[in-house]
């Protein structure tokens, strides 16, 4: 499984990134092979309609959830169209890697 | 409701707007205070996001037409979503899911070009509600016409081109601008003969007056200046205006009862027969501007 | 870096009601803040709060095709694909282009070009108590104010640090594009309106929009004594949809006096001060009450 996560750096280290549509980059990491791969965002540019664009990176990644502060509607409307599981309201205190422990240790318990 | 009604000779056909950078300076009742002095006229209310020449004019609105806005849909039999629309679209409106296309109808612009470069001519455009468009007589026989654009919707220009569609040949049109400087102002002031900029005496009127000025400089729209909530004592504007070579159209003096009467839904210019002079003039003045400056316009 | 700042949006829907008269006020009484003029079209905060400007930024608008003259053949394909009416005789009329690039894609002698505009500027600026400030002015004429709030308020938030407490944002009038890209993350909405048939009309399609968009607000009744029927009407209706009137201040000549001195209003009269005073608290209590909560309006 490959689970998007919103980060200010490209590493797993970098601090997450609350914003979505504007996040610098997206760490995509793969739950099956342990490894991850950043991509950049181009929404950050982007000056209206960023936020569904992002959902469109997210989705053409093939991640399967995605980890994030906060979606826009539009945003949440497409990524629900493609059935990727949103787990928003993360802060960015937290580094990338720390998210991901987060979610997937709760996932296990 | 008046004495003496400006006549308009037949045949003769105008379109003033009325603007303003800053909101709130007394477009509408400017707009409605001549709509009022002015025989066989019409007054159409361009500021669709938030128009209010109704509540003024209190008109029997006797047509409401629902307008539309043509946007893409996607027919999935013949879709592969191949991504061209997506990579075509300059406003976002388009996202590509993978297994379908997901269009964000508030986005669309309408440019049809998704449309066009479908190779597999899986798209054709349908109609979103963008709006409604009024039509109707106040008592005294001015046509009137607004839009009222849908909560919701961000663009307001498509429904402000249909409402101006409605200009009528052959007599006096006056078109209520939306505030600003942007695409709505824009869309007004360049589809008239001369535009009546409304500020108020205040450093704020002053800065806005002067990008409004700016515009229609670049529109090449003749234009003149009314001055709300004027205090003398306050010369800014009208320094800026002398240095600027500007005409000063009227003053509107700065009242307790003037707002009173707005806040009632009254037009200044019903209840005082000194304003309702003035407005008089108002519109001569407009009259004599445009024929002077009539021949470089065209 | 957990969000530790909450976002006011102050909206009228009609123009001229006091949005930046109160904006201002809230301003100078509150302490923590960055303060954002997201009227780009007739930005006028700056001129009361004078700020020092530290740093100015070019705004790239939207795209806009032009021909080139010696490269097009005139076969006019782009003019008959435009749906703007934009191209006529071979030229583009820049105030008709909406930026769609359907005619730089479809030209078959690559003659147009399709380039982003330098069409404003933003200011970031320090304010005499030394918070940030935040204005842009879009070029006369030019269209795309939405992105220019847009870009205005990523600037602005990006820059925040964890002693900020408050932003202040002075919203355009309307309720279309800019409007929605000024409560871009708005956490509360502070609805500026008057006793007028206007003003309430404009407020009631204002607060059509903050449903839509799932948003809280509180209204502030300026000049409340001007007209006691339509003032009781905002109240009346505020009730009905369950939004608080966080202030009411009375009709005063000395405002608009004051505006001309280039003056805060709470800086000139004492009575404002206290009424501002008491509705910044209420306005605290209001969002400090549904901190968690997602209440709809």
């Amino acid at each position: 499984m490959k689970i998007a996560v919103t980060s200010q750096g490209g590493s797993m280290d970098a601090l997450l990134s609350e914003r979505f549509g504007r996040c610098p980059y997206f760490v995509i990491y793969n739950t099956e092979s342990a490894k991850f791969n950043v991509i950049t965002n181009i929404g950050e540019q982007m000056q209206g309609g960023a936020g569904p664009k992002a959902a469109e990176l997210v989705i053409k990644e093939n991640a399967q959830v995605l980890l994030t502060g906060k979606v826009g509607d539009k945003a949440k409307d497409v990524l629900d169209r493609a059935n990727i599981r949103v787990i928003d309201g993360f802060g960015e205190a937290i580094s990338v890697r720390v998210a991901l422990e987060e979610y997937l240790n709760n996932k296990i318990e | 409701m008046w004495d003496t009604l400006i006549n308009v000779e037949r045949g003769q056909e105008l379109v003033i707007s009325i603007a303003s950078g800053k909101g709130g300076t007394g477009k509408t009742t400017v707009a409605t205070g001549l709509v009022q002095t002015i025989e066989n006229c019409s007054y159409f209310d361009c500021d669709v996001e938030e128009p209010n020449g109704h509540i003024l004019l209190q008109p029997s609105i006797e047509q409401t037409e629902k307008i539309y806005k043509p946007v893409p849909a996607i027919n999935s039999d013949l879709c592969n979503c191949c991504g061209k629309c997506v990579d075509v679209c300059e406003f976002n409106a388009l996202i590509n899911i993978k297994f379908d296309i997901v269009i964000i109808e508030e986005m669309c612009h309408s440019c049809g070009a998704c449309q066009h470069y479908c190779p597999h001519e899986a798209l054709s455009m349908r109609r979103k509600e963008i709006g409604e468009l009024r039509k109707g007589n106040t008592g005294n026989g001015v046509l009137f016409v607004d839009g009222v654009l849908k909560i919701g919707e961000p663009s307001a220009v498509p429904l402000i081109k249909k409402v101006i569609e409605r200009v009528k040949p052959d007599v006096v049109n006056v078109l209520d601008s939306p505030p600003g400087t942007s695409c709505p102002m824009i869309e007004v002031a360049k589809n008239s003969d001369y535009c009546v900029l409304v500020t108020e005496s205040t450093p704020y009127g002053l800065h806005d007056l002067v990008q409004s000025v700016d515009v229609l400089k670049a529109l090449r729209i003749p234009f003149g200046v009314v001055i709300n909530k004027f205090e003398d004592a306050f010369k800014d504007i009208v320094d800026y205006l002398e240095a600027n070579d500007i005409d000063l159209l009227m003053t509107i003096p700065f009242d307790r009862k003037i707002a009173e009467a707005y806040s009632s839904g009254k037009i200044p210019a019903i209840f005082n027969n000194e304003e309702r002079n003035k407005f008089e003039e108002l519109f001569k003045r407009i009259c004599s501007k445009v024929k002077t400056t009539g021949a470089e316009v065209v | 870096m957990c969000k530790t700042y909450k976002q006011i949006v102050v909206l009228s829907g009609k123009g001229g009601t006091g949005k930046t008269t109160i904006s201002s006020a809230i301003a100078s009484l509150l302490s923590n803040k960055v303060i954002i003029d997201c009227d780009v079209e007739a930005a006028n905060l700056h001129l009361t709060l004078k700020p020092r400007v530290e740093n100015k930024y070019d705004f790239y608008g939207g795209k806009k095709a032009s021909i080139k003259q010696g490269k097009c053949i005139e076969c006019g394909i782009c003019e008959s694909i435009c749906n703007f009416n934009a191209i006529k005789n071979f030229q583009v009329n820049p105030y008709e282009c909406e930026g769609c690039g359907f005619c730089y894609r479809v030209c078959p002698e690559d003659a147009i070009s399709f380039e982003l505009q330098l069409t404003g500027r933003y200011y970031k600026c320090d304010l005499h108590d030394g918070s940030k400030f935040y204005y842009a002015r879009l070029e006369p004429g030019e269209t795309n104010s939405g992105k220019l709030v847009s870009e205005l308020k990523e600037k602005a938030i990006s820059n925040i640090n964890e002693s900020v407490k408050w932003v202040v944002v002075d919203g355009p009038p309307g309720i279309g594009c800019p409007v929605n890209a000024s409560l871009a993350s708005a956490d509360y909405v502070l609805i500026v309106t008057e006793p007028s048939k206007s003003a309430m009309n404009d407020s009631i399609r204002l607060i059509g929009l903050l449903r839509i968009l799932k948003l809280r607000a509180g209204i502030i009744i300026n000049k409340s004594d001007l007209n006691e029927e339509v003032c009781k009407a905002i109240e009346h209706y505020a009730f009905l949809e369950n939004i608080p009137i966080i202030g009411r201040l009375p009709f005063d000549e000395q405002v608009i006096q004051s505006l001309r001195e280039g003056k805060s209003i709470i800086d000139t009269n004492e009575l404002y001060y206290l009424k501002m005073k008491d509705a910044i608290k209420l306005l605290k209590n209001e969002i400090r009450d549904h901190k968690n909560k997602l209440v709809e309006i």
